[in-house]
């Protein structure tokens, strides 16, 4: 996707450019989420070693990100939402970005290697590739499910965190991970739904585009049931204490709730789209407490 | 290039090299954190 808007020359752009390029918005959910994966995991890990993983995990988050602008800097020129990236507004050119993008994955998954362990490493190098290659390059632009194959590569940051702790995989991060797949959906539906104007005007394939809002809006809600179910999970198979598992119902009970509301209405002409809204924001809130409550959870187990 | 154009680079350049500076100064600090770590856990 060659672009040719740029200017004859671009300054050197701000090291605040470069910052924005990594997505920090994004990257707090992501070390959080890992962090949490971290810190369930069994036998502990030295606090140097888990920073260093934790940081690990961000930087290749931020790596995705600039590839990820890089990538696609001609589409977010078009859309309101993301014109003011810094390459579509001009203040960066391609080339630095796309540098800073490959340097920063080589160097993220490289340390994570020596760090913790390789498995680490390969899985971090994964879901780097994973998102620019398949989401981004691939299936991003060609099919309105898009957003369900870039939760997965959302979900991997508990993952990479259990497994630079402990060095393997077992059912725990799994469910952590598919509890983020499926929260991804109607997290993003629910924005879509009232930013899709901006999509269509960019050509990208929304599921509200595509398919129409009655669909997107039962998918929100048929999504919104397994992650639920994932959710409460850890509870019943006894990989989580009460605690965690009395809240994750209470949450998971809202959470259905308002993504019924969303499921059972039409928008009309001049809707202010607030249950949209509101199951946005309280998704967010949503994924931070029951992780939250997860490490708090396992700090009570006995 | 014109002398504000030059000025607004110059300054750019002032505060990228600083800030790689000090994400070096960090980097050195990180690479005796995770040797001693390593060093303290055995492997």
């Amino acid at each position: 996707m060659a672009t040719t808007v740029a200017p004859q020359t671009i300054l050197p752009a701000d090291w605040r450019d470069f910052l924005a390029l990594t997505k920090p918005s994004v990257m707090r959910l992501v070390v959080f989420t890992g962090l949490c994966g971290l810190l369930v995991a069994p036998g502990g890990i030295n606090p140097v070693l888990g920073f260093t993983a934790i940081l690990c995990i961000a930087l290749a988050a931020g790596a995705s990100g600039a590839l990820n602008q890089w990538y696609e800097s001609d589409i977010d020129a078009l859309m309101k939402r993301t014109q003011k990236r810094p390459l579509p507004a001009g203040r960066m050119d391609r080339q630095s970005a796309l540098h800073f993008g490959v340097g920063l994955s080589f160097f993220s998954v490289l340390l994570m290697g020596f760090a913790t362990n390789w498995f680490a490493a390969a899985m971090l190098a994964g879901s780097i590739l994973f998102y620019v290659m398949i989401y981004t390059v691939w299936l991003k632009p060609r099919t309105p499910q898009n957003i369900v194959i870039g939760g997965a590569a959302g979900a991997f940051p508990p993952l990479i965190g259990w497994i630079a702790a402990t060095g393997h995989v077992s059912l725990l991060p799994v469910l952590l991970f598919l509890i983020i797949f499926l929260w991804t959906p109607p997290h993003f539906w629910a924005l879509a739904l009232w930013v899709r104007l901006d999509y269509a005007a960019a050509g990208i394939p929304m599921l509200p585009v595509v398919a129409g809002e009655p669909v997107t809006r039962r998918q929100i809600f048929l999504y919104s049931l397994p992650m639920a179910a994932a959710a409460v999970a850890p509870w019943p198979l006894g990989l989580a204490g009460a605690l965690y598992g009395i809240t994750a119902i209470l949450l998971s009970a809202w959470f259905v709730y308002l993504a019924a509301r969303v499921g059972a209405r039409t928008s009309a002409e001049g809707d202010g789209m607030k249950p949209e809204k509101r199951l946005f924001a309280f998704s967010i809130l949503y994924l931070f407490l029951l992780f939250g409550i997860l490490v708090v959870d396992h700090w009570m187990m006995p | 290039m014109t002398p504000e154009e030059e000025k607004i680079v110059r300054a750019r350049q002032k505060s990228r090299a600083l800030v790689v500076a000090l994400m070096l100064g960090a980097f050195v600090l990180l690479i005796y954190g995770i040797s001693i770590a390593k060093i303290a856990g055995g492997s």
